[in-house]
């Protein structure tokens, strides 16, 4: 298997499982980014707590490289277009359908709800199909 | 008080995890969708890693009606499936493929000073904005 990293990748995971715990356990609501992300900017309320949680998104990574003095591969397209309509897909998506990675796929499927757990096939499925017709351009490959 | 506190330690932890698992690398993500062409399982083990942590924990806080701060529990009350859970999912699987970002390692990528993922947050931000007039 090409580039699998799976010890990182688990002991990623349960760190991430961590926090959605102790977020749910302190505050009574559910870790997911993009709600965390569109109340933060629209609605007032729990303003300032949800622009802590993203603002610990960014400061969670930067201690982390500060203190493991390493750096990560980050690898993207470098085409302005692909990025505009992919992050507003993302946005309106993840509105229309109620969540994202997190929301459906961390938080809503370990609540066995099986909205989530549909939602969660459906995006794995188009964006299967998309990388899936990209290649057949040569993209990716 | 305590609750701003908890909502930045749970992001800083949150943003710690997405980086041990390498999920804020959209090649990662990229190589994950890529099922027929050089496929890299490693998020399936992201997504198993947290929630063989969340599943019991939700479970056993299932009868809770209030946090360990004294706030209310907010949990989704929709049942149910409908065209927009439907539609919605499918708009956002076809945008994660097109670049293999997320909401939440955008917002983390930007300790790895890529401008580009601020113009993916942008447009991010436009498309919750455009959700809210449809």
């Amino acid at each position: 298997m090409y580039n699998f990293t799976p010890i990182t990748a688990l002991t990623g995971g349960l760190i991430i499982g961590s926090a959605v715990v102790l977020y749910f356990y302190t505050t009574g609501r559910l870790a997911a980014i993009s709600g965390i992300f569109a109340n933060a900017l629209t609605i007032k309320s729990n303003r300032s707590s949800n622009l802590l949680f993203l603002l610990g998104l960014v400061v969670g990574p930067l201690g982390y490289f500060y203190f493991r003095k390493e750096s990560v591969n980050f690898e993207i397209t470098n085409s302005y277009i692909l990025i505009i309509i992919a992050g507003f897909l993302v946005g309106l998506g993840t509105r229309m359908g109620r969540g994202c990675t997190s929301g459906h796929g961390i938080c809503g499927i370990s609540r066995f709800s099986i909205r989530s757990i549909i939602a969660t096939i459906t995006f794995i499925i188009t964006g299967v199909i998309t990388i899936f017709i990209f290649q057949q351009f040569g993209i990716y490959l | 008080m305590s609750e701003k506190i908890f909502s930045l330690l749970s992001g800083i932890i949150f943003g710690v995890g997405l980086v041990v698992s390498g999920m804020t690398n959209p090649e990662k993500v990229i190589g994950f969708l890529s099922i027929t062409h050089n496929w890299d399982a490693s998020l399936i083990f992201v997504m198993g890693g947290a929630i063989i942590i969340t599943a019991p924990f939700f479970y056993l806080l299932k009868n809770r009606n209030k946090s360990l701060l004294g706030l209310n529990i907010n949990l989704p009350q929709k049942k149910g499936l409908d065209k927009k859970l439907l539609i919605g999912s499918a708009l956002f699987g076809i945008g994660w493929g097109l670049v293999g970002l997320c909401p939440g390692p955008a917002i983390s990528s930007i300790a790895l000073f890529e401008p580009i993922t601020l113009i993916f947050l942008i447009a991010m931000f436009l498309g919750v904005l455009t959700n809210k007039y449809i």
